[in-house]
């Protein structure tokens, strides 16, 4: 009985293929890949046909009257405010023509709408195009790109400078309980005061500018990053660490080369987390000091009663976010191959070079193997 | 107590083979160790008390006792894990004071690093010591052409069953060319037949490798198969209730 039983030492085979038709409900189990992407589309789709249903269909909710006729306007009564245009409440309109048939003159007419804080899909999806090619309506008001662009502009700063220094201070709190001690108490302090709170003291620090917007978005996201990250560094398994002990790396090495790359993909998630919670600051950020941004746009949008260009906006910020995680999420399964099995993103950028070489010296080193 | 009624009788070569280990020097020698946890509830806990034992260059060792007897307890104070309460461990003559890459250490629990290669994993103990890369990547190579394991030098740690990780977590301690391998129960998570090709594995790696191991385990038969000395600990408290000079000769076989 040697110690080289090939059928023993087999690499472990990634899940062997299932023939039979999986159920649907299976606790704790995964969908079958024909299942797990239609109920992926499905999560959107029936919010959408939800909606579509709300504004399509006549006789479902639209508890408003679009008025096009007001009928005889020179009869008196308590509802002889209505005129072609109005969205009145269906009571009104029905009082209204009863007012009128009692006088026996011309009836209002109108159709049933929805509020004006419920446009239709296509109106939404037209002013998803519109937005962009629509110039602003006031002079020194941005475009939509413009907006939006800013929007993520002071969204990265603010992330990546409470990133800079966030992750480093989380990692010597979860590696270092002195660090730990001295830093994590005060931290838990002031994370409990709502990042929108130190507005109006960025503003009177810092001005008018971007600098207060990317402060809030630090400090929102700063203080949390600490105690995330530091949670997450003391998640590492301490057998790893102890295991590099034995091998003689010190205190540095220790950080470095076993904490920071054990805690990597956890931190990479705790990230992506992160970077939502920074969106959720953006609106209050933007709208502090001088208004800017793409909440400044919904901010205006909204004065101006364009709901549809309200909902273009905050779907948009929605996208935008999703795609970005996506991307991320992806990104992910390539740097972290021994997570995902996915080859490394570094030995995809560097190509067929490195994989000449390493299939050479497999080869090479076989022989040894079988004697 | 063990009653095996000839454990104690050994054949004239067993007797030579041991007695030739007794003359060779001293690599690890346990003073007097004692090890005292302070309990929630008042009364200290005394894990081992008084543990006294050297083992020599090139032997095999193996501590043996029931659960909670303090064997891992042990051999954490032997890598420096754990500091005793009293005596002293003394590796060639130095008191030992924390952990360092002179004593290897497989545990049971599989501790390869799961973002490094397993060539990486092997390289990771010269790499600390600063050995510039080329020489520990051959170094890396020659390990686990060692056991066994040259095919699967790019894998990552998880594309590996439980027995190969314990291989590469072998190759990894030896690669550091430590004084003495300490193994605490390397082969106690892996199944019944893995665990028969491992100690046979061991068993020729010892035999081909210039390698002093203390092994920790529960498995009397494997402490037979294994090793040239087995101490036996008693617990409550952690105790050496005899150290037996394994009468069978090499080369063994497992059964």
């Amino acid at each position: 009985m040697s110690g080289t039983d090939a059928s023993v030492f087999a690499p472990v085979k990634a899940g062997a293929r299932r023939q039979r038709r999986r159920p649907l409900l299976s606790v704790r189990d995964a969908l079958s890949p024909r299942a797990h992407a239609a109920a992926g589309v499905l999560a959107f789709v029936v919010p959408l046909v939800l909606w579509c249903v709300l504004s399509y269909v006549p006789f479902l909710w639209h508890p408003l009257v679009l008025v096009q006729d007001a009928g005889d306007s020179t009869v008196p009564g308590q509802y002889a405010f209505i005129a072609p245009g109005q969205r009145v409440d269906g009571e009104v309109f029905d009082g209204r023509n009863a007012e009128l048939s009692a006088a026996r003159r011309q009836l209002a007419s109108g159709e049933r709408v929805n509020p004006i804080f419920l446009p239709a899909p296509h109106e939404v999806a037209r002013a998803f195009y519109t937005a962009f090619t629509s110039a602003p309506e006031r002079t020194g008001d941005f475009w939509l790109h413009e907006s939006l662009l800013h929007s993520c502009t002071i969204i990265l700063l603010g992330f990546i400078y409470s990133m800079l220094i966030g992750i480093p201070v989380g990692l010597l709190c979860g590696t270092f309980s002195l660090f730990s001690r001295l830093i994590e108490p005060f931290v838990d302090f002031v994370r409990y005061m709502p990042a929108p709170v130190f507005g109006a003291l960025a503003v009177a620090v810092l001005g008018l500018g971007d600098e207060p917007k990317i402060t809030i978005i630090f400090i929102g996201t700063f203080f949390q990053a600490v105690l995330v990250v530091a949670n997450t560094t003391r998640s590492v398994d301490f057998a790893l660490i102890q295991a590099a002990q034995t091998l003689g790396a010190n205190h540095r090495q220790l950080l470095l080369r076993v904490v920071v790359p054990a805690a990597l993909p956890a931190l990479y998630r705790d990230m992506r987390i992160l970077l939502g919670w920074a969106w959720t600051y953006l609106v209050v950020a933007e709208l502090i000091g001088e208004k800017s941004g793409i909440s400044a746009f919904l901010y205006q949008q909204q004065r101006y009663r364009h709901f549809e260009n309200v909902y273009a906006g905050i779907v948009m910020i929605g996208l935008i976010g999703l795609i970005t995680d996506q991307v991320l999420a992806f990104l992910g399964q390539y740097l972290f191959p021994w997570e995902s099995g996915k080859p490394s993103l570094v030995r995809l950028l560097r190509g067929s070079r490195r994989q000449a070489n390493s299939s050479q010296a497999a080869v090479s080193s076989s022989p040894s193997v079988s004697s | 107590m063990i009653d095996l009624p000839s454990y104690r009788e050994q054949s004239p070569e067993v007797a030579a083979h041991l007695a030739e280990i007794r003359e060779r020097p001293v690599v690890l020698t346990v003073g007097s160790v004692g090890r005292v946890f302070d309990s929630p509830q008042g009364d200290p806990i005394i894990a081992l008390s008084k543990i006294e034992f050297a083992v020599h260059h090139r032997e095999f060792i193996s501590v043996i006792g029931p659960s909670g007897c303090g064997k891992s307890t042990l051999i954490r104070i032997v890598a420096g894990l754990d500091a005793c309460t009293d005596g002293a461990v003394l590796l060639d003559g130095h008191p030992v004071v924390g952990p360092g890459s002179d004593r290897g250490m497989v545990f049971q629990s599989y501790t390869l690093f799961p973002w490094l290669t397993v060539r990486r994993n092997v390289m990771f103990g010269p790499s600390m010591k600063g050995v510039p890369r080329a020489q520990s990547e051959q170094q890396a190579n020659e390990w686990l052409r060692v056991v066994g394991l040259s095919n699967f030098a790019d894998h990552y740690p998880n594309q590996l069953s439980g027995g190969m990780k314990q291989r590469v977590a072998i190759a990894r301690a030896l690669a550091n060319q430590p004084r003495i391998l300490l193994m605490d129960e390397p082969f106690g998570a892996l199944d019944a037949q893995t665990r028969c090709n491992m100690q046979a594995h061991l068993l020729q790696i010892c035999a081909s490798v210039d390698v002093t191991v203390m092994f920790i385990t529960h498995d009397l038969d494997e402490a037979i198969y294994l090793s040239d000395r087995i101490l036996v600990l008693g617990a409550h408290p952690g105790r050496v209730l005899e150290i037996i000079d394994v009468p069978v000769p090499r080369p063994r076989s497992s059964d």
